[in-house]
């Protein structure tokens, strides 16, 4: 609970730093697109999640991204699959790499960075080389397709003749944060990924069948990114394979981690990893929209908030317990 | 030592504690857990500093604000759990963090030859070369006391040296802090094995509740005396002897080959009501054993059932719901999530047996359950929701425990139970056995402890090189009896001799 309000503090205090320093963070267009993609970064960062969650890594989720969000367009357009085979047969294609991931992981004791990492660099170089390393998009067609992902729901007409919407990746988002959140916290499988994301040993002597969650925790999380992979592409129209998806499982982990997930595992809350994405993508428009801060130093920005704010949390942790020896 | 005091939150772990220590001197510092002896050896060494009272070293006061500081006045500590790197070598080891050096370089030769003759002081006669990770527990033992030595420490702390040692590298340490002692060395040592105390020990300096509770010296150490004084009152009766009458078989185990051993196999039985105890030295395959019938180790052959239903080799899962629970050895590692809370850990194996549609955790059952257990095995915590970190030895033992009664076995495994525990929560902890056992349990013991085999089980199995290589009944228990089968000296052991 504390971690979410130091979490929601720091959102809070980097919209209003924004907000005053430029009247344009305001601008309904603005904060519209801000949702969108804090929605977008908070389908992927779940996914990281459950794997942190189990004291492991996934490095591979951006290259997923990639594969997914290059497959989906070139698939549709270049080869002319039917939506109804597209979509599907690239969603599998993502859990079936989680599943990979988990297998190795599992079976053959592959340290969970080495392997992904590994993904990291297969996958991307997959996608380029499919694609022959060009921008595949679905040009002006699949417009029902791209409303998926781009479309919004109307709440209020503005004067002058814009609109307040609610961007459709919010519902998706919505509906795998409570998914997450009831499979975390109230189902016992929740309570076994906390467990042997802290003591795999422990687990396994109580009976968990600790190797068949882990490879469970893989698939999920490649499988969300595959989700994020199409709406990725589907918000943008077309795909890029050499950058597409670029360091996005940073922005993933990082987000999960602000939100409250130690890297050591056993820990987790999905209200965290949400405010933990948007805390991301709210930074990077702030670059965008303060004319003061250069677009070139941007990861310099970003490393530095959160690095004060990893700080920041530290040092009040350390002053609330040493009150608390204090007083006894 | 005088008039020491420290507080942590929530707790005063000591009060105006005295400690004096002569060179040359042997003295056992010995309490409870909880009773304040490790906050004692902390402030000693330099860990952790005191709240009041003051230091002398040599009659001057010194203020220890670190290890180094300590470690310069002449103080070290040996910790319970080894801290070496296993991956560099026996030298590299006692010389580290104070390696002889020539300018920025390590001086090889020198520092090799510093710690060649530091271990030549404890009676080790290895190269200091070789790499640490073949060494035997008790030789790493002896190489963190060397490390001591070679900082010339004139003041050694030992913090229950012996726990993960056999009876005769038990020996061998005892002859080294002899010899030591003879050399002018001080030794505080810190120990729950009180026969232990009364061979080496000068002197008893007993804590209870982060006082002095007595002193005890030369012939005044014995048993009685320092239990009278730990728990402040009479424990007239340790081990209760129980005889209990066996019923049908519960475990049974035929040819048995595991992975650590796999040309022996092994056969034995335990009945319901019935507690044997698996005696042995140390690495003789009573641990492996156990792992592998739980199926935390893979089994290369034989069956295992349990009232008459067949175990599925490797799946600890399947051994939990056909009712064989274990209690490891390892209590940190494998026993408990230490950052989970005491309810949490109670409940994981039997979560999804009191599950909500098999799925969701029904945290009113739960907290019953754990309620309940913390009653009836009398677990010290304030809460349910405690850590089970913070909880002292003996209670998280006690949270092992309840975690396989709680599945309601039909046989219980128990690996060390009682390892690093204090001597109340051991009573306690033998008395539920006892009781668990009237009530049909089947219980397997496994311990070093000889005293403790001897008095809580009705028949002994003793392990020599991953076969049993002997049983005894009750009344022909006797340490010499055993330690014989143990090293591999019983008449049944000669005879597969010739026979191969």
């Amino acid at each position: 609970m504390k971690k979410i309000l130091g979490i929601a503090g720091l959102l809070f205090f980097v919209c209003v730093v924004t907000a005053l320093a430029t009247d344009r963070f305001y601008d309904a267009g603005n904060v519209e697109n801000l949702i969108r993609r804090s929605a977008l970064f908070g389908v992927i960062s779940i996914g990281a999640a459950f794997v942190i969650v189990t004291g492991g890594i996934d490095l591979s989720i951006g290259s997923v991204i990639c594969l997914v969000g290059s497959l989906l367009p070139w698939l549709l357009v270049e080869h002319g699959y039917s939506v109804a085979t597209a979509l599907p047969l690239v969603l599998a294609l993502s859990a079936l790499i989680g599943l990979l991931h988990g297998l190795l992981i599992t079976r053959l004791a592959l340290q969970p960075f080495v392997v992904t990492l590994c993904g990291l660099l297969l996958y991307r170089g997959v996608a380029r080389g499919l694609t022959g390393d060009q921008t595949v998009g679905f040009g002006v067609g699949y417009e029902g397709l791209r409303d998926l992902a781009a479309g919004r729901w109307v709440v209020a007409d503005l004067d002058d003749g814009r609109s307040v919407g609610i961007p459709a990746p919010c519902f998706y988002l919505v509906a795998i944060a409570l998914v997450a959140a009831v499979f975390l916290n109230r189902t016992i499988w929740g309570r076994y990924l906390r467990a042997l994301g802290r003591n795999p040993d422990a687990a396994r002597y109580s009976g968990i069948a600790t190797a068949r969650l882990t490879v469970l925790a893989y698939v999920v999380c490649a499988f969300l990114a595959g989700v994020g992979g199409c709406l990725f592409v589907l918000d943008v129209n077309s795909a890029q394979p050499s950058d597409f998806g670029n360091f996005y499982e940073l922005y993933a982990i990082a987000g999960a981690v602000l939100g409250g997930c130690a890297l050591r595992g056993g820990e987790v809350s999905v209200v965290g990893v949400l405010l933990g994405a948007a805390v991301m993508q709210v930074l990077r428009n702030s670059i965008r929209l303060i004319e003061s801060i250069p677009q070139q130093i941007e990861f310099a920005v970003i490393g530095a908030v959160i690095l004060l704010g990893v700080i920041a949390d530290e040092l009040v942790k350390r002053a609330a317990a040493k009150r608390r020896a204090g007083q006894s | 030592m005088r008039g020491v005091c420290k507080a942590f939150p929530g707790v005063r772990a000591l009060s105006d504690v005295n400690l004096e220590v002569r060179a040359g001197e042997v003295v056992a510092v010995i309490g409870e857990n909880g009773a304040g002896k490790s906050t004692l050896m902390k402030i000693l060494a330099g860990v952790q500093a005191p709240d009041a009272g003051e230091l002398r070293v040599d009659g001057a006061a010194v203020r220890l604000r670190s290890v180094a500081d300590a470690q310069r006045a002449g103080i070290a500590l040996i910790h319970q759990e080894l801290n070496l790197c296993d991956n560099l070598s026996v030298g590299a080891n006692v010389m580290l963090g104070h390696e002889r050096r020539r300018g920025p370089f390590v001086d090889e030769g020198q520092t090799r030859a510093t710690a060649q003759a530091a271990l030549a002081r404890v009676g080790l006669p290895v190269d200091a070369r070789r790499p640490l990770a073949g060494l035997s527990i008790g030789q790493q033992q002896l190489v963190e006391i060397a490390k001591a030595l070679s900082i010339d420490a004139r003041l050694l702390i030992m913090d229950e040296p012996t726990s993960s040692l056999t009876q005769s590298e038990t020996e061998q340490l005892f002859g080294v802090v002899r010899e030591l002692r003879r050399q002018g060395v001080s030794v505080v040592y810190i120990s729950h094995r009180l026969f232990e105390i009364r061979e080496l020990a000068d002197r008893v300096v007993v804590l209870r509740d982060g006082c002095n509770a007595g002193e005890l010296a030369g012939p005044d150490i014995e048993h009685s005396r320092m239990v009278a004084l730990m728990v402040g009152r009479d424990v007239e009766r340790f081990y209760q002897r129980r005889a209990h009458a066996p019923g049908e078989v519960a475990l049974s185990v035929t040819g048995l080959r595991t992975a650590a051993w796999p040309r022996h196999a092994v056969d034995l039985q335990v009945c319901a009501g019935e507690i044997v105890g698996l005696a042995g030295l140390i690495g003789a395959g009573r641990s492996e054993l156990l792992g592998t019938l739980f199926g935390v180790l893979p089994a290369r052959g034989g069956a295992v059932r349990v009232r008459d239903r067949e175990l599925t080799a490797g799946n600890p899962r399947r051994a939990l719901e056909l009712g064989l629970a274990l209690v490891p050895e390892d209590r940190k590692q494998h026993g408990v999530v230490l950052d989970l809370s005491v309810r949490d850990n109670l409940s994981l194996p039997s979560l999804h047996r009191r599950a909500r549609a098999g799925v969701f955790v029904d945290d009113g059952a739960e907290r019953r359950l754990a309620e309940s257990v913390v009653q009836r095995l009398s677990i010290k915590t304030p809460h349910v929701q405690q850590v089970v970190r913070y909880l002292s030895g003996g209670n998280q033992q006690k949270v092992v425990l309840g975690k396989g009664l709680a599945l309601d076995p039909a046989v219980l495994l128990l690996d060390e139970p009682t390892r690093g525990i204090d001597v109340g929560a051991k009573a306690e902890i033998y008395a539920l056995l006892h009781e668990l056992a009237g009530r049909g349990l089947a219980i397997l013991l496994a311990s070093s402890e000889m005293e403790e085999v001897m008095g809580v089980c009705d028949r002994v199995l003793v392990m020599h090189e991953g076969r049993i290589a002997g049983e005894l009944p009750r009344a022909e228990f006797s340490e010499r009896r055993i330690l014989e089968l143990a090293v591999g000296a019983g008449p049944m052991a000669a005879g597969e001799r010739r026979a191969q």
